[in-house]
Order: structure tokens, then sequence, then C-alpha cells
């Protein structure tokens, strides 16, 4: 459970960072009135949307914490066999990398105004992000034609399981980015249209942080990373 | 005195109007309603309703302990079942969804001074999502081999193993396939309760001048948004476990003889998991009870709550704390005796921010002009229950009294007294003080005492004797205990007792939902602001509040929501929204 704690330490961190810039030693029963040193404690200047998907990132990013530290706990057990990951996952990740790229390029020309180069990062980004499911899909067919199913060890139960849940969360954000590419086309406000694209461009990042994430744990490299860790701390 | 220059004619300029979705038909209007108010009364009837069927299934449990032996339609089976979907809809589908869709839903929005919550479309869905989730677990009744009998915490590999009731069936099929309809559903809501409390509120609503209530809901949120994917996690495996037969929990395991095909999987995984999400939920349940019995005390003791600053610190610290303290459901599976120890010490240390609370209440009431309303009723009773929960709380985080007594009635006495009367009582008493705001007229206060009384005094006499039973040794999770040699005469008797009294106090349920019914059309007029209360919600243009909550303009915040008798001011309370400087206004002292 040490994966998922150290999550909550992150958040915890952030947590308290806000807190402590809501004057939480104030006395409010000695202040009456509208002081003007309060306005800027009514609300973040951020747009609603992007904390709320911020907050909404952060429950998924625990989800995945919480997978993660199942993880490490059932690998222990003596009866795990790593599988060897297919070499499809590489492309598949370069992929990801490069949707997530398009989506950057994307919000950037949204700031500038420029629609056409708009519509063409959102079209890439939709197709790459395709591609990748379609990989992935096509690595699980690999994965079982080589007879590694999914019931027939943890480490494979696990591989399935996380990819899984990765990949739904990756066809959630493709049903945002949908509708974000047909108001580009539609004609929509430039200002809500840039609102759409920055908010799938941070979905995406994170997603892709978290590929990178679970790729180097099913990989095996964040068991050694975490053993030479511990090493150092003894 | 902090020097504020009070600024009465500022006009409610740099909040930006939002864009309200206007219902157009009956059905936008009151069905797929995209209003937090509506929403809240949608979540509450669905969640009362869920209860009702577990308020029968504990008279069932307890005619089967109270009566042994003597109805045949009660067999263990049945009676494990009742048990476990008692307990879940108990915790989950009532406590959490009442506290969080329900209450937190309609006074967020009003009591920070929004026009609704700050993405309405989602919030409408995690109500449709939830009733699916009620209407799965309500479906596995009617399912073959019947719900699930797992107990609440589902603890496999028992499980899903063909001994259990519904293990083999498809009774944790769709019990699992519930709860994570119900935290998908959640997940939707609890954005909408975060971040109205972060971007929703007014103007002069910083977060030191909320009322208690939104802190305790929105502490609990945050908490529950952190908790609930561990139950999903749990959940998902378990489900793979026992459809596609992995072996995430399933350790190797012979069925009748033969040997499963599950091997070396962790039920001690699944306990963490689990606790990893059980234990927050309770805090869950007690920290938007907290908050609105600050509110409940204050308004009805004309008085400002005791400690303000104090009551936001503790609820934050009880929040973080909640989350190192999971283990210490665990100490009869085994473990580590210094990660006993660990466990042990900081689920002690959360009885410290827990009895600055209660401190605070006490000293709130303390020369107060005390109001004994019925909400006022239903507070104290929190206090007094609570308290004595929280009291064999301390017992039971310590390993070596935990052990014996684990497995036992206390166990069953000290949960249901902390997590399950306490908040009742809460929920009781926010329903007869938010009940004029919701349809502008009072409930009877002749049935509401008789409620109270009868719920109070008679949840005393059920639970009070379950400690006794506990320390006798009476095992909990048994179905049948007449040949139990533990099971003295007065043992049985204290037994029938409790269950004559279950059904009283289920009786008095009755007359409140028909208090609850009959109100709507026959109660007295409210008035605007019956309480003379401070907060948002009660200074509304129109009672029940209209669509968009306040009228042309959003009300702009002076004060702190707690200015009762305040010296030199008209009258004995300061809407949030009256300009104007009174005082000096009393330091709690």
């Amino acid at each position: 459970m040490s994966v998922i704690l150290v999550f909550l330490l992150v958040i915890a961190g952030f947590a308290g960072w806000w807190l402590s810039h809501q004057r939480l030693m104030a006395k409010p029963w000695l202040e009456q009135g509208l002081a003007s040193d309060f306005v800027g404690l009514d609300r973040s200047a951020l747009p609603t949307a992007k904390i709320g998907l911020g907050v909404f990132l952060a429950v998924v990013g625990c989800l995945f914490a919480l997978f993660t530290s199942a993880y490490f706990m059932r690998m222990a057990v003596s009866d795990w066999q790593p599988l060897p990951l297919p070499r499809l996952l590489w492309l598949n990740t370069g992929v990801l990398v490069l949707s997530s790229v398009a989506l950057h390029c994307t919000s950037v020309a949204a700031r500038r105004g420029q629609i056409d180069t708009v519509r063409l990062g959102l079209a890439t980004a939709g197709l790459t992000t395709l591609a990748f499911l379609v990989g992935q899909l096509m690595a699980w067919r690999q994965l079982t034609a080589d007879g590694y199913f999914l019931a027939s060890n943890p480490a494979n139960s696990f591989f399935y399981l996380i990819t899984g849940m990765h990949g739904l969360h990756v066809l959630g954000g493709l049903v945002a980015l949908g509708r974000t590419t047909t108001s580009a086309w539609a004609g929509t406000r430039p200002e809500r249209l840039r609102l759409g694209v920055e908010l799938c461009a941070m979905y995406w990042h994170f997603l892709l942080f978290v590929w990178l994430a679970i790729f180097a744990l099913l990989a095996g490299w964040a068991a050694t990373f975490i053993d030479i860790c511990r090493q150092m701390l003894t | 005195m902090v020097d504020i220059t009070p600024a009465d004619g500022i006009p409610p300029a740099e909040v930006a109007e939002v864009e309200l979705y206007h219902p157009h038909g009956w059905w936008t209007k009151y069905v797929f309603s995209q209003d937090a108010k509506v929403i809240a009364v949608q979540y509450s009837a669905t969640a009362t309703a869920i209860g009702l069927v577990a308020l029968v299934l504990s008279w069932l449990m307890r005619l089967q302990l109270g009566f042994p032996g003597t109805f045949d339609f009660i067999t263990p089976e049945a009676y494990y079942q009742f048990i476990t979907m008692h307990g879940m809809i108990m915790v989950i589908y009532l406590l959490t969804a009442l506290f969080l869709g329900g209450f937190g839903n309609y006074l967020i929005p009003l009591m920070v001074g929004a026009r609704d919550m700050v993405f309405p479309y989602v919030n409408m869905l995690s109500y449709w999502i939830y009733l699916l989730a009620v209407l799965v677990l309500v479906s596995s009744f009617f399912a073959p081999g019947g719900p699930t009998g797992a107990g609440w915490t589902l603890y496999p590999p028992q499980a899903i193993m063909s001994g259990t009731p519904g293990g083999q069936d498809w009774g944790i099929i769709l019990m699992l396939s519930s709860l994570i309809l119900f935290i998908i559903g959640f997940t939707m809501g609890g954005l909408n309760y975060v971040v109205t409390v972060l971007q929703g509120r007014t103007r002069g609503m910083t977060m030191m001048r909320l009322p208690l209530t939104v802190w305790g809901i929105f502490t609990a949120t945050v908490m529950a948004l952190l908790a609930f994917p561990a139950l999903f996690v749990a959940s998902v495996m378990m489900l793979l476990d026992r459809v596609l037969g992995t072996s995430f929990f399933m350790p190797a395991i012979s069925e009748m003889g033969e040997q499963l095909q599950h091997n070396g999987g962790s039920p001690i995984l699944f306990q963490h998991l689990f606790w990893f999400f059980g234990h927050p939920e309770v805090y869950i349940v007690a920290l938007p009870a907290f908050g609105i019995v600050s509110d409940l005390i204050s308004t009805h003791a004309r008085k400002n709550i005791f400690g303000y600053r104090m009551m936001v610190w503790a609820i934050v610290g009880i929040g973080a704390l909640s989350f190192v303290v999971w283990a210490h459901h665990m100490y009869v599976s085994g473990m580590h005796p210094y990660f006993g120890f660990f466990f042990a010490t900081t689920t002690l240390i959360i009885a410290i921010p827990t009895a600055i609370k209660v401190y605070n209440w006490v000293l709130t009431l303390w020369r107060g002009d005390i109001h004994l309303t019925i909400p006022m009723l239903f507070a104290l009773a929190f206090i007094v229950t609570f308290v004595n929960g929280g009291l064999t709380g301390l017992f039971l985080g310590n390993v070596v009294v935990d052990v014996p007594l684990s497995d036992t009635m206390f166990v069953v006495a000290h949960f249901h007294m902390v997590m399950g009367v306490a908040p009742i009582l809460v929920v009781f008493g926010a329903i007869y003080h938010w009940y004029p705001k919701v349809t502008g007229r009072m409930l009877d206060e002749t049935l509401g005492r008789f409620h109270f009384w009868v719920t109070f005094l008679g949840a005393y006499l059920i639970f009070f004797p379950m400690h006794y039973l506990g320390l006798m040794g009476v095992p909990r999770r048994y179905a049948e205990l007449t040949d139990m040699t533990i099971m003295t005469e007065s043992a049985h008797h204290l037994n029938s007792f409790i269950s004559i009294m279950a059904f009283i106090v289920g009786f008095a349920q009755m007359v409140f939902l028909f208090n609850l019914i009959w109100s709507i059309r026959h109660g007295r007029e409210a008035g605007g602001n019956p309480w003379r209360a401070t907060t948002l919600e009660w200074q509304t243009p129109q009672t029940p509040p209209a669509h968009g909550n306040f009228g042309k303009d959003l009300p702009i915040v002076y004060r702190w929501a707690y200015d009762y008798s305040v010296p030199g001011a008209k009258e004995d309370f300061i809407p949030q929204n009256m300009p104007g400087s009174f005082g000096p206004s009393r330091e709690p002292a």
C-alpha cells in the first residue's frame, strides 16, 4: 500500500498548499464587511472546467496508484511469472506520444486562433489515439495467441486489467475529443473551442504519463527502481 | 479587531453570471432535471426508499435473533443475506447517498450563494447512475439464488464460493456491479460538490466564512473521491476472480473435495483495499453529520459556534488522519506487531480532533439561549450517542482489547452507535431543520416529538444491552445461538427485548414518513426563515427557492455564518448577506 500512500501524500501536499492560501488563521467572528484583501480568495482565476478536470485526474490517479499497490502486493506471492511484453507496445507508446504532441500543438494553435491548424491537430490526435487503441488490442491478441491468457497467471491478469482500464479511460477521452472536433468544424466561439482543446490536451498528457508509468510497471523497471530505492534506504 | 473597512455599497461586479440551464417541460423540470435542488430530492427519496428495505431486513434479522427457531422462512442462508444487504445498503446506498447526494446537492449551492452546481448535466447523470446502481442491487433479491450473503465486507474467498449464498449464483455479481456503478455515479456528483465549493462561492464568501455544514460535506466528498477508488479496484478484481477465473484474491482452495482453478491469490490484499475505502467511509458519513450538527446547535442555541477555526481544522485533520488507520479493522487477520502498534496509535490520535469537536459543541451550548426544538433535540441526542459510540471505539482501537471483542456483539453495538444511530439522528435533525425550506411548510411538531423520543430512547434500548451481550462473549454473525453455553436464559431474554424495541423504533420511522408526506400539504406555513438563521439558504427571495436560487443579483456576504445574539444588533441574528458593522462581535470565550 506504499504507492497509494505516497500518492495521497502528494495530494495532501496540494491540499495543504491550497488551504494555506485560504487564511485558515483568520478570525471570521471579528471580520465584518467586504474587505479588499478577500477578493483574491473568492475563487481561482482558472476556468472552472479546468479545476473540475484537475480534481477528476486526481481521482483517476488514485485509481491507478491503487492498481499499482495491488500489483506490488500480489507480485510478492511465489506463483508470479512475469510475461514477456510484446514489442508492439513500444510502437503504441510512440503513437500515444504523437497524439499528445499533436494536442499540445493544437492548443498552441487555438491560443493563436489558427483554426485550420486546430482542425488538423484535432484530427491527427483522434486518429493516432485510435491507432493506439487498435495497437493495444493487437498486443492483447498477440499475447493470447502465445498462450498468455487472462487467468493463467496473476502477472497476465494484471497486465490485461491495467492496460484495459487505461484503454477505457482513453476511450472516454475520445468522446470528449470527438465533441471538441465536431465543434471545431461547426464553428464555435474561439475562446470556447480553446478551452475544449486545452482540456483535451491536459487529459491526454495525463493519460500519457499514466501509460508511461504502467508501462514501466509492467515491464518490471518500476520494481527494479523501487528495489534500488529500498537498498539505498537500508 | 482586524482593520476592515465595511464596504456597504459595493455592486456585485466580477461575479460572472453562469449560463443557467432552463427546463422546457415537465419532464426536464421534475424528472431529468439539472437543478441541484430537484436532484437532491430525487437522491433523498431513492435513498429513503432503499433504506426502508434495509430497515425491514433488520427486522427480519431481529426476528431470528430474538425468537430463534420460530420462523421457518429465515434459514441461515437467508439470515446472512439479510445481514449483508442491511449493512451494505445502510452504509453506502443510504447514508453516503443521503449526506452527499441529498444534503450536498441541496445545501452546497444555496449555502455558498451559487445559482446551481457548476456542472449541472454531470450532476443529473450522477443521480441516474445512482438509481441504476440501486436497481441492480434490488434486482439481486429476485435473481436465482438470491442476494449475496458474504457479509457487508464481502471478504474473499468465501464471498465467491458455493458455500455462501449468492457466491456461485448472481448475488455477488450483481452486488459488485452495483458498487462499481455507484462509484462511477458518485464520482460525477462528487466532482460537482468539490468544484462548486471551490469555484461557485459568491462574493465575500471566503472559505473561512463557510457554514460548517459545507466544510463537513466538502471534506467528506474529497475523502470519498480518494477512498471509493479502492472499493472500485477491489470490486473489479473480485468480479474478474468470480467471472473469468483469475486469482487476484483467491488462494489455492478446494470446494466439496474438488480443487478449484484458483491459485496463489491473496485474501489479505482484498482486506487492505476494502478497508482503505472502509475506514474513510466512516468519516465520509460522520463529517457531514459533524458539520450539520454544528449549525443546528448554533442556530437553535442562538449562539455563535465555539471555536470556529478549531472546528474547521478538526474536520480537515480528521479527514487526513482517517486515511492512515485502515488496518485497525484487520487486527484479527494477523499482522506484524509494529504495524498493529502504528495503527492503534493513529486510531487513538483521531480521538483528539474528535474530542475537540465535542467540547466545542458543548461549549456552544454553554449559557446559550437553548430552544428545545426538534432539530435541537436530535442534535443533543447526537452528541450523547456519538460520545458513547466513540468511547467504545477507543477500547476497540487497541489491539489487545480488539482481538477478544472483535467477533462479538460489542463491535455491532459500537459501530451502530457511532456510525449508524449517531449520523441518522443528525439526518433526522437536519430534515426537521431544512424541511421548511424545501417545502415551505413545517413538519408536525407533536408527531416530531413522538418520533424523536421513541427513536432516541429506543435506539439506546436496542444498542446499549448489546454491549453487555458482547462482553459476555455472544458472537456476531451467527444465525442460531440457542445451543451455545454462553447464551444464558437472561441473554435470551435480552435478545428478545432488543428485538421488540427494534420493531417499536422501526414503527416510529413510519410515523416520521407519514409526517413527511402529510406535512407537504397540511403543515403549518413556514415563511422564509422560520428558525431566524443567518446562513444564505434562509435568505432566498422565494421559499421553496426558485430555479436559480437567488433573485436577480447573487447575495454578497459580509460576515461569517454565526452572528447570533450580537450585542448592539436589532435582532438576535444577522444574516450573512446583511451589510454593516455591528459589535463588538463577541469573541467566543
